[in-house]
């Protein structure tokens, strides 16, 4: 670890991802938890395997931290993705966001994970009771390189 | 010569994580139609390419050691 933007294979833990933005100058952390969900279109999952192009997306995860600190100078940014398999209320992601005021922290988080599903390589396969399959729900309907975060 | 990544479903279509193949001098688009033609990977086509972590258009030109993923759609979150 080490740094605030990384893959692990490990169970999540909260509070190791708030302590890496905890700071005087903050007056807001917001967390966001992404976790595993049983029913999808009233599809049950039975669980869901994650992979990961590991070191571009630590890369990329970081280059979204990036991304926030242009658009709210003042934030500090956490991002933890876990990889392998994972069961129904398990975590799959965690993000951090610290700023001096709550409303910047609530906007650089939602726009955190949007980018994490356009630009960092992480596969999930969800496995039911028929059958299994990789999804992709990837928003870059074009192909080519994902627009950058400003587009 | 270069490596190149597979992941997710690209993997499994292709049986392997990784293979060798000397693309130096030649395009993405180029190896796109290799690993679809010779080696039957046609998932390629809808994948997102990275040259040494970086995404690519298909124009990109690949150099001697450049390690080359394809990305398919991605879900994470």
């Amino acid at each position: 670890m080490g740094e605030k933007y990384w893959i692990s294979d490990k169970p999540l833990v909260i509070q190791e991802v708030v302590d890496l933005v905890t700071r005087r100058n903050a007056g807001a952390i917001n967390t966001f938890i992404g976790t595993v969900r049983e029913f999808t279109k009233g599809k049950r999952t039975l669980y869901l395997e994650y992979e990961a192009y590991k070191a571009m997306a630590e890369k990329k995860l970081e280059e979204i931290g990036e991304e926030i600190k242009e658009k709210w100078p003042d934030a500090e940014t956490a991002i933890v993705h876990r990889v392998g398999r994972l069961d129904i209320t398990d975590i799959a992601v965690v993000i951090a966001v610290s700023t001096p005021h709550r409303a910047d922290s609530y906007e650089a988080s939602r726009y955190a994970i949007e980018r994490i599903k356009e630009i960092v390589p992480i596969w999930k396969k969800e496995h039911w009771e028929d059958g299994e399959q990789w999804i992709g729900d990837q928003k870059e309907t074009t192909y080519g390189i994902p627009a950058k975060g400003d587009a | 010569m270069n490596q190149i990544l597979f992941f997710a479903g690209l993997r499994e279509q292709a049986g392997e994580e990784s293979i060798e193949l000397d693309m130096n001098g030649r395009s993405i688009g180029e190896l796109k139609e290799t690993l679809s033609s010779r080696y039957a990977i046609d998932k390629v086509k809808e994948s997102m390419a990275a040259v040494n972590e970086e995404f690519v258009q298909d124009e990109e030109i690949v150099k001697d050691g450049d390690t080359i993923a394809f990305i398919p759609p991605v879900s994470g979150g």
